[in-house]
């Protein structure tokens, strides 16, 4: 199977050539960025972390990072209406990422768990969901000892 | 907006299933049971606007500042190669939801 790929401007890189089989939509964006809908999956040159880049705005990008490697103790909980949304009603073929906050305070890099995001790898298809489990800390911090 | 006035016990209907019903008033604060199937997913607006917010603060990392977190985390933490950000569709992946372990 060829790979397709395509050349786009990021904005930890700059121009970059990614495969086709990155990109993903949002069909509702991310909440916030609700009127942006197609990113590409992209592997940081500082693993485990990951970017996600919007096409349309190279300024946009937001970094991830597995939750379970932050949290082994992680479930994902989130509604079926979400789970549908992606087209993955079982849960199957599902890639689950959190979104990394770093603040000028880097002790109080945080990721996101209140609001995972499903990404339907064979469909390509995503979405922020919501955590049903309220125990899941929108501000969960990745240095011990931070936020406490 | 539609505007309603309700008491204790009563309640509004939307649509064909979905019921709202004051269980109880007290001082400022309002109880409301919530009646909708299975797939309806009820949030409070906070919880939106919050991860909004968090989404907004995100945004403004930038590759130098993921720089500075090389080592973080330990070599032995990594996701495997297989689980290159790539969808590759020959992967089943490990991340599937995990149903029934909430701690209820």
């Amino acid at each position: 199977m060829t790979m397709a790929t395509r050349e786009i401007e990021s904005k930890p890189y700059g121009r970059i050539s990614i495969q086709e089989q990155q990109i993903i939509h949002f069909p509702r964006g991310l909440f916030g960025f609700e009127d942006r809908h197609d990113y590409a999956l992209i592997d940081s040159t500082t693993p485990p972390f990951y970017w996600l880049q919007n096409l349309d705005d190279p300024e946009l990008a937001f970094i991830l990072i597995n939750p379970y490697i932050v949290a082994p103790e992680y479930v994902l909980d989130v509604s079926e209406d979400d789970l549908h949304a992606v087209e993955s009603e079982d849960g199957s073929e599902l890639l689950v990422f959190s979104i990394v906050t770093i603040p000028a305070d880097r002790s109080q890099i945080s990721c996101n768990l209140q609001g995972p995001l499903l990404i339907n790898r064979r469909a390509r298809l995503a979405r922020q969901a919501i955590s049903l489990d309220q125990r899941w800390e929108i501000k969960h911090y990745l240095t011990s000892g931070a936020g406490a | 907006m539609l505007i309603l006035s309700r008491k204790v016990n009563e309640r509004i209907v939307i649509g064909d299933d979905i019921e709202v019903a004051v269980v109880e008033i007290r001082g400022d604060q309002v109880k409301l049971g919530i009646i909708a199937p299975q797939n309806v997913t009820v949030h409070r607006r906070e919880v939106f606007d919050q991860i909004q917010e968090e989404n907004r603060a995100a945004a403004m990392g930038d590759a130098a500042d993921l720089a500075k977190l090389s080592g973080l985390f330990p070599a032995d933490t990594m996701i495997s190669p297989g689980d290159s950000a790539a969808p590759d569709p020959s992967d089943s992946g490990d991340q599937r939801k995990r149903p029934d372990q909430s701690d209820s």
